[in-house]
């Protein structure tokens, strides 16, 4: 188990100095980024100037080495646009980005889990079929568009929930509702598929013939192993709605991570692109190894992987 | 790993009606896709500021010249549905041809080759599914300026990770089957092996990936129009007609949903297709 531990974490951190390589090179694409900074009517010595300060004339190496080092202890630089320190904009706007990413996940573990499960138990009935219909229809829709049709829908026409802002929790139903419907789909056929594949086993088969209850077989033997791929893609579907939730937070004007990101992107502010890139990709790697941790734990069978 | 795929039940495959709606839908759409600058009735392209925002045909006070109304510059809206189409499956397609050499060419070789190799492979695919594609997309689309070819490229070098799961695993699974070794001792070499034994025998696996790979593309591209950096206007993409339609759909929703439904409906079929085929070949599309 320690073996396990120790090689994941070091694939773990491989990855997010490979992320942040990755992140570096392209925010550098652009070519000369002091041009950017200094504005369309900067003159020749301006643009000297803002490379000098902000240290754009070393080499390229020097520069990675300079932001990698001290993005490792915490620091990301200060955001060209807003003045401040590139960590402490992210810390405000996390909090938003991050009630809307586990609250969408829950919406969606609260769907998709019972309706996967009653699929997989009524396997081939016309429910099953209704289920299966919805997950198919559900990932053919663009967030984006059921976003606006939620919006005129319970926003305009019936006047429910507010169509922006985050002033109290009612701000957040429709952006986790549709945050969620991008996970539901996926969750809902994985949880139907190891059910079945779990209901099918030898072991059920025992339950059955010790005479255990029908609850208690699918609840306690079946929906355990079932749960094993559902972990993991549950982390990692958190990890794809915070990196997804730029889209979401953009139309339902809500002040997070992705709409910092989606800000700093039109002002060319790369310190902070760069940066969200890097601590989303973090999250999500901090995520997918926690999922592959508890995997381990359910399943010793997954240790020697 | 291994997801149970039930054989009884529905009908499956080309006998499944699912299968035959998905794939007449990816026909019209192909059909229009191809023979857009003659199918449409209009210049999708001319503004005529006197005719703005005109109703589509089912509404009070339609114009019969604009069977699915004008938008906020008075363009015909079914001319520019049209185009986007074209929009949609150049990119789908393009974008999918990259990945697909991307990933099928890692994914083989990783299968293939085994050992440090496959190591590197996987690591590759790790690291690409830690990066938020959407976010990167749009950065680098901003960064650089919003272009046709830097969307495919960038898209195309983002969504490689599929192909290479599932090319991957099936070159696992067919390296070790006795044709394989037949041909090993018959003295083939190992691109003669990887051409002619390997390839044809996960290629179904592929083609099913390919048609997922399609619609998330398409989907990916909406998306990335819709927030204004993908496809540069006056081009009628889906998503960037909804985007410039945004404004007016509180008064006017139909400007929302006829692209939105259109965008939908392709999505669907495309998925609808995918799965008919993935049951007709008895493939997997996941890991």
């Amino acid at each position: 188990m320690l073996r396990f531990l120790v090689r994941r974490l070091i694939v773990a951190l491989l990855v997010a100095a490979t992320v942040m390589v990755l992140a570096f090179i392209m925010t550098r694409l652009s070519g000369d980024l002091a041009i950017s900074i200094a504005g369309p009517n900067a003159t020749q010595a301006d643009v000297e100037a803002v490379r000098k300060a902000y240290g754009l004339d070393r080499p390229l190496v020097t520069q990675f080495f300079d932001w990698a080092g001290r993005a490792a202890m915490g620091d990301l630089g200060e955001s060209y646009f807003f003045k401040s320190r590139v960590s402490a904009l992210i810390g405000e706007r996390m909090p938003v980005t991050l009630t809307l990413g586990i609250s969408g996940l829950l919406i969606a573990l609260l769907v998709s889990l019972p309706l996967g499960i009653l699929a997989a138990v009524r396997e081939n009935t016309s429910f099953d079929r209704v289920v299966q219909l919805v997950a198919l229809l559900g990932q053919a829709m663009p967030s984006f568009w059921l976003g606006l049709l939620l919006m005129i829908l319970f926003g305009l026409k019936l006047g429910w929930l507010p169509i922006s802002g985050t002033d109290s929790w009612e701000g957040f139903v429709m952006p986790a509702v549709v945050l969620a419907f991008s996970a539901i789909p996926a969750l809902t056929r994985l949880t139907r598929a190891g059910m079945i594949q779990a209901m099918g086993s030898d072991y059920i088969r025992t339950a059955r013939a010790k005479g255990l209850s029908r609850a208690s077989i699918i609840l306690k033997h079946a929906l355990r192993n079932a749960a094993i791929p559902v972990v993991a893609i549950a982390a990692v579907q958190l990890g794809f709605m915070l990196g997804g939730s730029i889209v979401i937070e953009q139309i339902f004007a809500l002040h997070g991570v992705g709409f910092l990101a989606w800000e700093s992107i039109a002002k060319n502010d790369f310190p902070v692109v760069q940066s969200v890139v890097l601590v989303l990709a973090v999250i999500y790697i901090g995520l997918t190894t926690l999922a592959d941790l508890m995997n381990a734990v359910l399943d010793p069978r997954l240790r020697g992987a | 790993m291994s997801i149970a795929t039930t054989t009884t039940g529905p009908r499956r495959g080309w006998r499944s009606a699912a299968t035959w709606f998905g794939a007449a839908i990816v026909g019209i759409a192909a059909f229009c896709a191809i023979f857009a600058p003659l199918l449409v009735p209009h210049d999708p392209f001319a503004q005529d500021l006197g005719k703005r925002l005109l109703v589509p045909f089912w509404m009070e006070g339609s114009d019969p010249q604009h069977l699915l109304g004008t938008d906020q510059l008075g363009r015909d809206y079914l001319s520019r549905l049209i185009w986007g189409c074209r929009i949609s499956m150049l990119i789908g397609v393009t974008v999918s041809i990259v990945s697909g050499l991307i990933g099928i060419t890692l994914g083989v070789l990783g299968g293939f080759l085994g050992g440090r190799v496959d190591d590197a492979v996987l690591f590759a695919i790790t690291t690409r599914l830690s990066i938020p594609v959407v976010l990167v997309a749009l950065a680098v689309v901003g960064l650089l300026g919003s272009s046709m070819t830097l969307l495919l490229l960038t898209l195309g070098l983002l969504l490689w990770d599929r192909f290479a799961v599932v090319a991957r695993s099936t070159t696992m699974q067919v390296r070790n089957l006795d044709y394989v070794a037949a041909a090993w001792c018959a003295g083939c070499s190992r691109f003669r092996i990887l051409t002619r034994e390997v390839l044809p025998n996960i290629a179904s696996h592929l083609v099913v990936v390919a048609t997922l790979e399609i619609a998330l593309a398409i989907l990916l591209e909406a998306t990335l129009s819709f927030l204004g950096l993908g496809v540069p206007p006056p081009l009628p993409s889906w998503g960037l007609m909804i985007a410039e339609a945004k404004d007016y759909m509180f008064f006017s929703p139909w400007v929302i949903m006829i692209p939105g439904v259109a965008l939908f409906v392709l999505v669907l079929g495309i998925n609808l297709l995918g799965d008919g085929l993935r049951d007709q070949f008895g493939a997997r599309s996941e890991p």
